[in-house]
């Protein structure tokens, strides 16, 4: 007798224990993990800019410190693969890598570990693959750098209204890193929103070759304003331009972040990259047990591009309420930047553009050139009227 | 028990250092043990004055870091054959007291190589045909490269550091500019190529493992038992003995760049054909300079080699997961690293030197 009520008393026990632990299986945030994997650590701008966004995010899902693992300084090789397996073992439902070159590594881990899902930021193999479980995302930055680029414009009609220069004289220059879709895209989108308020503007890009060299940005910032160029804007990350520009009281139009603090009199406004909505979006459709989009490109909309405080004391009057006003149209899709339906606003060699073609796509569609459409990574390279390259540089 | 001071009284200094003898295994043992223990002592007091956390748990990490997980432990080894690799590639060079630091040039080239053969040849050969032309190339490259320097020295007596150092640089842009060449998009990143993989034996680790192995017996036996062997360490001791018993100093000079080289073909190929399937800039990651501490720690015997490479891999692996596990910067598992080093490097002073204190005079 006393046997078989240990032997039921047992079986009750194991069935609750076992509904616990089936209870438990259930997805549930407690249990979730995301995987990071960066290219070099918060020393580096880039990297810092993606710590910060998912550090962001991170607070906003209430993840704890132990939910969020990071992998630093994992270069663009095998190491790659190790460090996203590493993960796996550690139970990471999400693994997200931040540099180009982690892209063939990450996509052998989502072969490999088909129940995680793999994350890249800026890569473009996603869509070719076809791996449910692997995505890119990038964003929109050329509806930033059209922003600053309205901005850019204000400032160059004041000083044309106030006698500084003529019309013809309002040239911009551009410190580029290299010739690349990434930067042309870049350049081209801020030349437009000048244009669409200064219509006489030309620019002048020269580019370094590198993405970080403070004296050659200086001194190629130095020589575009030797050549002529009243404003001064770059893509690359160092401090070089901006510095150059406090010094020579050329207004300045910044990237990733505010140079407000070193370049008071000079810093007109900053375009950058926000990646703490992806990342949101990314754990949310995870713990929802919903599919990730396999090229997401975060927009305006989404608050993937955000452009820093104006600084009213180097704009020009009314630029805030400009900027509010366009990026409303931008938002509201009544506005395109690469707008090749308006006569004369975008021509490449005189001529309007009405096809191009991305892997065989056509991307001018509907009066405008669709950017970041067929793959999140940016693929504009047209060379456009307006803009003069003083070199080209595609690595040293 | 005083005994009998004959000595005329001369000033002394309080210590002088005196070169000792050989000393018993057991003692060195001891001295290397007690520099570890002092080490991670000093290391657990600045890890909590400085970041707070139990140094317990420190090492703990550093250990789960490295054995949590079979994947761990065979990246573990894996790592340790690929710097082990490298170190056997410049050992005879350094036994020759020839100073070749130029292994990451070298390995980069070779790495250049293997890849341009799997980028140009893709799948129009079989995949062993591939490898072979692959391993073939790679060798040669990385004997290429160190063949220049070794003729220089040995032809106009230039200085092999400062020669295979710059060597590295041209190395690592020769890389970049054919990356460049490489990825029409401009993105310089070419990413893992579908050709020319090495087979694995169990997992994609194993094969390099033994091949390093393999490689480690050898160069034992090279070094210690082969007549170009001896002809290096003659040379290594003194270049006039050499000379005066017939050695050739320019022709072993030259020979032993050669293989240094061509070891070091064999470590890009490894890398490139079992784990890469690609070159950056970064391939060889600085393990040619890790190397040559590797080398010196073993005091150029490559079994004892082993146990180095073991250590240095421990350590950066150690501090990866340090870093990932407390959510902290790099910068303080380096520190770390740095002092365990500091304290078995130290020591080797300690087992081949004595301090003699000035003796009290006992009446």
């Amino acid at each position: 007798m006393f046997k078989k009520v240990l032997s039921l008393a047992l079986v009750v026990v194991m069935i609750t224990t076992m509904c616990f632990a089936f209870a438990s299986c259930k997805k549930d945030n407690a249990d979730f993990k995301l995987g990071v994997i960066l290219l070099h650590d918060e020393f580096s701008t880039y990297d810092l800019n993606f710590i910060n966004g998912i550090n962001a995010a991170a607070k906003e899902l209430g993840l704890t410190e132990a939910q969020v693992v990071f992998k630093k300084n994992i270069p663009e090789s095998n190491e790659c693969y190790e460090a996203a397996c590493d993960l796996v073992d550690e139970g990471c439902d999400i693994i997200f890598a931040d540099s180009f070159g982690h892209e063939t590594y990450m996509i052998k881990a989502a072969e490999e570990f088909k129940d995680v899902e793999f994350c890249h930021a800026t890569g473009n193999q996603a869509h070719v693959k076809n791996l449910p479980n692997y995505h890119n995302a990038f964003a929109s930055i050329y509806e930033g750098r059209y922003l600053a680029g309205v901005a850019a414009g204000m400032k160059l009609n004041e000083m044309i209204s106030s006698g500084k220069i003529t019309a013809d004289k309002a040239v911009m220059g551009y410190v580029g890193a290299f010739t690349y879709a990434e930067v042309i895209s870049g350049y081209t989108s801020f030349y437009l929103g000048a244009k669409s308020v200064c219509p006489s503007v030309t620019m002048k890009v020269q580019f370094t070759g590198s993405w970080y060299d403070e004296n050659l940005e200086k001194n190629t910032a130095l020589a575009l304003i030797d050549k002529g160029c009243v404003l001064i804007s770059q893509h690359a990350d160092s401090m070089g331009a901006p510095t150059v520009c406090e010094e020579k009281g050329v207004p300045n139009v910044s990237y990733n972040g505010s140079t407000l603090e070193d370049c008071p009199s000079t810093f007109i406004v900053s375009s950058r990259i926000n990646w703490a909505p992806y990342i949101k979006y990314i754990c949310e459709q995870n713990m929802a047990g919903k599919k990730i989009d396999t090229d997401w490109t975060g927009t305006i909309a989404t608050d993937s591009v955000v452009l820093t405080e104006v600084n009213t004391k180097a704009a020009a009057a009314g630029t805030v309420e400009k900027i509010a006003d366009v990026k409303s149209k931008l938002q509201a899709g009544t506005l395109h930047v690469f707008d090749t339906a308006t006569a004369g606003f975008i021509t490449v060699g005189g001529a309007a553009v009405t096809s191009h073609k991305v892997e065989d796509k056509e991307v001018v569609v509907d009066g405008y050139f669709q950017e970041s459409k067929i793959m999140s990574a940016p693929y504009f390279d047209l060379r456009i009227d307006g803009i003069e390259l003083m070199n080209e540089d595609y690595g040293d | 028990m005083a005994k009998k001071d004959n000595t005329a009284r001369i000033h002394e200094p309080l210590f002088h250092i005196a070169k000792r003898d050989a000393l018993p295994l057991g003692k060195t043992v001891l001295i290397r043990a007690s520099a570890i223990l002092i080490s991670l002592v000093v290391c657990a007091i600045v890890c909590f004055v400085l970041i707070k956390i139990n140094p317990l748990e420190l090492y703990s990490t550093m250990f789960e870091g490295v054995f949590g997980t079979s994947r761990r432990i065979w990246k573990f080894l894996k790592d340790s054959a690929v710097l082990l690799c490298f170190a056997l590639a410049v050992t005879p060079a350094f036994k020759m007291k020839f100073w070749n630091i130029g292994a990451e040039g070298q390995v980069l080239v070779s790495c250049l190589a293997s890849v341009a053969c799997m980028y140009y040849l893709k799948d129009s050969v079989d995949t062993w045909l591939l490898l072979i032309i692959m391993f073939v190339a790679s060798v040669l490259a990385g004997a290429a490269w160190a063949l220049l320097p070794a003729i220089c020295k040995a032809q106009w007596n230039t200085n092999e550091t400062l020669f295979t150092l710059m060597m590295n640089y041209v190395a690592t842009n020769l890389v970049a500019f054919f990356l460049i060449k490489w990825t029409p998009d401009g993105s310089s990143s070419l990413g893992s190529l579908p050709y020319g993989h090495l087979p694995q034996v169990l997992n994609e680790y194993l094969l390099l493992i033994i091949v390093v192995a393999l490689l480690t017996v050898g160069m034992y036996i090279y070094l210690k038992y082969s007549k170009q062997g001896y002809e290096i360490s003659v040379v290594g001791e003194s270049q006039k003995t050499a000379s005066y018993i017939g050695i050739s100093v320019k022709k072993v000079i030259v020979r032993t760049m050669l293989v240094s080289g061509a070891i070091c073909g064999l470590a890009g190929f490894l890398i490139v054909s079992a784990l890469d399937h690609s070159v950056t800039t970064e391939s060889a990651g600085g393990q040619g300079f890790t190397a040559i501490m590797v080398s010196w720690l073993g005091k150029f015997n490559p079994f004892i080699m082993i146990i180095t490479s073991f250590l240095m891999i421990f350590l950066q692996q150690g501090a990866d997961r340090i870093s990932t596990e407390f959510n902290i910067s790099n910068a303080f598992p380096s520190i770390v690293t740095g002092i365990i080093l500091f304290f078995i490097i130290g020591c080797e002073f300690f087992i081949n030197y004595k301090i003699i204190f000035r003796q009290k005079e006992v009446k």
